[in-house]
């Protein structure tokens, strides 16, 4: 019964985003209900929008600047600091960020790094400015503001990643060579233990690229607009009331796909000459340049306190009477804002919950099913296999979730049923990523042990190896549920609007603007992300209060 | 498929025998209990979102229950309407109704994708201002009783008098003041909406007859708006961050304003600074006011598509926008703010006498100052003047 269930989760992955390219390719060759016969129109409409140029480059540079800002200071955090009580401090930090939904954490951001921002009240209030200065730091045409967005809001993530794939590189034994030839703390690890890793979480970094180049909701909050990065135009494109315009979005997103797929080409091509540099430098027995350990700590404490700083400023603003230019706080607190806001955020986070639950138990279902298929019958992903579970994460969103908006119409799925669907899509990747690597690690001595006691597989899963791992599977619902919180193109899209959840819900109110309305959503989406990792923390601890060895997985 | 002229006309005069007859409100009513009625409208404003939940609890007087869908854009419901015909399903759609107006109802009027004519079947139809309020064009196209009004809007400008006491009263002045004081000053950015309704006041004010932008644009384009661009290319770099960046809608564009950012910024509702003030996003000391040569106007409508699952209960949801009650409350400045659409002289003296007895607060301006609006021009000026724009200034230069 198990044996196909890695075939079918595959097909479930990969054929949805099949089927979304075919019904984004067709419109923009001119075919499919819309079509008027086969041309290629819609792409010249692409290559005579005189922003395209600009818009293509910002959305490079804000993918391959944020990963490898994101990646750079997760690995010298690491390098510098893996194994002590600093290290412990700064996770605890840094590990609630990666629950933070992107758009709360960009919202919050955009108000402390304005000019009118927070970070500028205080010099502001300290000389007495009447008036914010003019520059140009939110929505800079190079997209700056947007890579800083995304480093801080990926560099959790990657750490976490790395983190995770350490145990599998053997970092004690490597790092005790390296530092017995003499090398330095972080030079040694940057030279024997990173080659390894990278190795392991090659497929979260380019996860990360790609989520760089083709986001909507940071890139609207942070990202320039004249003109903006290809994927928010593409939207627009869209959205736009001439209805002819969908075959131009259809043909720029595949332009952006085209994009995607030369830079992840050109990132491969970048990995074999940093391979090759970085082999001359451990040849070389050079050393690290001083202060790096210093400037990885700082990054990531900065990082880290920016996005925390912004959470606090939608808290604020949430509870906010007037609150004008230069005062750091507001005039005075009101309830006001929770009055109007509450009771509708109540029945929304309800909603959105019982989503992410379903598409997070369906999710861990397959997973598990898969890992113990592989584990009893052999059955395993290849390389090849690995990349097609994270095809939906490696394509981007807006290149086949518009093909697939007719398919919940013709085949009369309800709005839903179709959502929590395309949740799983992006939530099963994920939930594998964050359970293969304990699943796999579990000792099989022990089934060998039961089952010459005379207990079935079932048994064993069930008896033994569940409940033994009842910490990395709660830590993976949680991720599950926090990357289901935090959908938003899938439900907008699939949903047909009728779909409301804290996210569509806090984007719609960044349109708008009112910051106290953005405060209580964004905190709502913010609780609602977080509260599954507390309980994933607490629950082990609770149910192994005496069992000191199985409290991490 | 579009099917020919003759044959669309048959089938307005006939409708289809599964839809309501609107002249027929009693079954209009019968078939509306127990509705469920998706409106799709912008989500991007808290008083707007109140009011439509407090329509929602009106409704349910009458068994007809409101969902909010709340948009960032409008075009995203027609997108959907447009999605549902491709997939074939021309009835049980999931768009029951659309605050909608301008593009859009010229978009899905030429495409046949609306429900109607409705409007003036709506019992308090009879209120409405037919002959003082544009309320049966929408930017030149007749409505034809496809679309029911339900908020007057008129242009104004807000700006803070503790930092600009004298505020520009023309396009020229605006110019002039912006070059002196450079950095003060910007407009959401077309295609918005109001962006865009920012070009065609500019265009209105420095056209020498703005009766030629009552036609569609023609072949002295050119022409009629040499002195609109020369006057942009002046303004530009005086703005706001020198015209690099553009706040994305007319709300963030307050915040501005409130942050200390801008001392004067654009909207389309004559009382929205005073909700505003009330609602602690703007300074005490904001007023509004108009140009000399007067602002544009025009009418926030809704329509229902034509393959809508709930079409008597979103013409009952219709009717009861057009009450006097819910046009009362529209106008109170500190809920909505938005211009009413009845003639005060077609009401019983009651309710005149509370529309009249209403505190339009501080920051709104008398209907006489307000003064007579404007035309809207014909839909394509906007869009060409947004498209323009856009490849003009809103690519990096």
């Amino acid at each position: 019964m198990l044996r196909p269930l890695p075939l079918l989760t595959t097909l479930i992955l990969a054929g949805t985003v099949l089927l979304g390219l075919i019904g984004t390719v067709l419109p923009a060759i001119g075919l499919g209900p819309t079509g008027r016969g086969l041309s290629l129109d819609a792409f010249h409409a692409v290559f005579d929008w005189p922003g395209l140029p600009r818009a293509l480059l910002v959305a490079v540079l804000s993918g391959v600047g944020s990963t490898i800002g994101a990646l750079a200071i997760a690995t010298l955090i690491l390098a510098g600091w893996h194994g002590t009580a600093s290290f412990r401090w700064l996770e605890r930090l840094l590990s609630p960020l990666l629950a933070v939904p992107h758009a709360a954490a960009a919202l919050g951001l955009a108000f402390l790094i304005a000019p009118s921002g927070w970070l500028m009240r205080l010099p502001a209030t300290a000389l007495g400015w009447e008036t914010a200065p003019d520059i140009l730091i939110l929505q800079d045409p190079w997209g700056l503001s947007l890579m800083a967005g995304l480093i801080a809001k990926e560099m959790p993530f990657l750490m976490l990643m790395m983190l995770a794939a350490l145990p599998q590189v053997a970092e004690g034994p490597r790092m005790a060579v390296a530092r017995s030839l003499g090398q330095g703390r972080v030079a040694g690890w940057l030279k024997a233990v990173f080659p390894g890793l990278y190795a392991q979480v090659r497929l979260p970094v380019m996860v990360v690229l790609v989520y760089g180049m083709t986001n909507v909701d940071v890139a609207t909050i942070l990202g320039p607009n004249t003109p903006p990065p290809l994927a928010v135009q593409v939207t627009r494109w869209m959205t736009d009331p001439d209805l002819a315009q969908r075959a131009v979005a259809a043909a720029g997103a595949l332009i952006l796909l085209g994009a995607v797929v030369t830079t992840l080409i050109a990132w491969l091509v970048g990995e074999r000459v940093i391979a090759w540099l970085g082999r001359a430098w451990v040849w070389s027995g050079r050393c690290a340049p001083p202060g790096l350990r210093v400037v990885g700590w700082g990054l990531g404490v900065v990082s880290a306190l920016a996005v925390l700083a912004g959470i606090a400023a939608l808290a604020i603003w949430s509870v906010a009477a007037r609150w004008r230019f230069p005062d750091p706080l507001p005039e005075a607190l009101t309830a006001r804002s929770w009055m109007r806001h509450g009771p509708e955020i109540a029945d929304v986070t309800l909603l959105t919950l019982a989503i992410a639950a379903i598409a997070t138990a369906v999710s861990l279902i397959l997973v598990i099913g898969c890992l113990e298929a592989e584990h009893r019958h052999g059955v395993t992903a290849s390389q090849r296999g690995l990349w097609l579970l994270y095809l939906p994460l490696l394509i981007p969103q807006i290149a086949f979730l518009p093909g697939l908006q007719l398919a919940p119409l013709v085949l009369g799925v309800p709005p839903l049923a179709a959502v929590i669907f395309a949740h799983v899509v992006f939530v099963l990747p994920y939930v594998f990523l964050s359970l293969s690597g304990p699943f796999r690690a579990w000792d099989s001595r022990i089934a060998r042990a039961a089952a010459g006691l005379g207990a079935a597989p079932d048994r064993v899963l069930w008896r033994l190896r569940l409940p033994m791992l009842l910490a990395p599977v709660l830590t993976a619902a949680a991720v599950g549920l926090a990357v289901s919180v935090g959908q938003y193109l899938p439900t907008l899209l699939l949903g047909g609007g009728r779909i409301s959840t804290l996210t569509t819900e806090a984007v719609a109110l960044a349109a708008g603007g009112d910051r106290r309305a953005i405060g209580a959503w964004g905190l709502g989406q913010t609780g609602a992300a977080l509260l599954p990792f507390a309980l994933a923390l607490l629950l082990p601890a609770i149910a192994f209060r005496n069992r000191r060895g199985l409290r991490h997985g | 498929m579009r099917l020919p002229s003759c044959l669309a006309d048959l089938t307005i005069a006939i409708p289809a025998w599964a839809d309501p007859n609107p002249a027929d409100w009693d079954a209009v009513l019968s078939e509306a209990d127990g509705q469920t009625v998706y409106w799709h409208a912008w989500g991007g404003s808290t008083t707007t979102n109140d009011f439509i939940s407090w329509i929602g609890e009106q409704a349910a007087e009458q068994g007809v229950t409101l969902e909010h869908v709340k948009l960032a854009d409008t075009a995203d419901a027609v997108g959907a309407v447009l999605t549902e015909r491709q997939a074939g399903k021309d009835e049980g759609g999931s768009v029951d109704m659309i605050w909608i107006n301008g593009a859009n109802f010229a978009s899905m009027k030429e495409q046949d994708l609306l429900f109607g004519p409705f409007a003036e079947d709506l019992p308090n139809w009879q209120f409405v201002d037919v002959e003082g309020k544009t309320v049966t064009t929408d930017f030149t196209i007749p409505t034809e009783g496809y679309e029911s009004p339900w908020a007057m809007a008129q242009v104004v400008f807000i700006h803070d008098t503790a930092r600009l006491a004298e505020p520009p009263r023309s396009a020229l002045e605006l110019l002039e003041w912006s070059t002196n004081d450079p950095g003060r000053f910007t407009f959401p950015q077309p295609p918005d909406f109001l962006g865009t309704t920012f070009l065609k006041q500019m265009l209105i004010d420095l056209v020498a007859d703005p009766a030629v932008l009552q036609a569609p644009v023609g072949d002295d384009y050119e022409a009629v708006t040499a002195s609109f661009w020369a006057f942009m290319d002046a303004l530009t770099p005086t703005l706001w961050r020198q015209g690099r960046a553009y706040p994305q809608t007319g709300p963030r564009q307050l915040q501005l304003m409130n942050d200390g950012e801008i001392d004067m910024a654009i909207s389309f509702s004559p009382g929205e600074a005073s909700a505003a003030i009330a609602n602690f996003e703007l300074p005490e000391t904001v007023r509004t006011h108009v140009f000399d040569k007067g602002t544009l106007g025009n009418a926030s409508f809704v329509a229902i598509p034509y393959n809508a699952n709930a079409k008597a209960g979103a013409m009952v949801i219709a009717n009861i926008l057009l009450s006097p009650e819910a046009q009362l409350r529209a106008q109170t400045p500190d809920i909505l703010g938005y211009g009413t659409v009845l003639a005060m002289d077609k009401l019983s003296p009651e309710d005149r006498a509370a529309f009249e007895a209403l505190d339009l607060g501080p920051a709104t301006l008398s209907p006489a100052e307000l003064g007579p609006a404007q035309p809207e021009p014909h839909p394509s000026w906007a869009e060409r003047l947004a498209e323009d724009w856009v490849a003009r200034y809103g690519v990096a230069q």
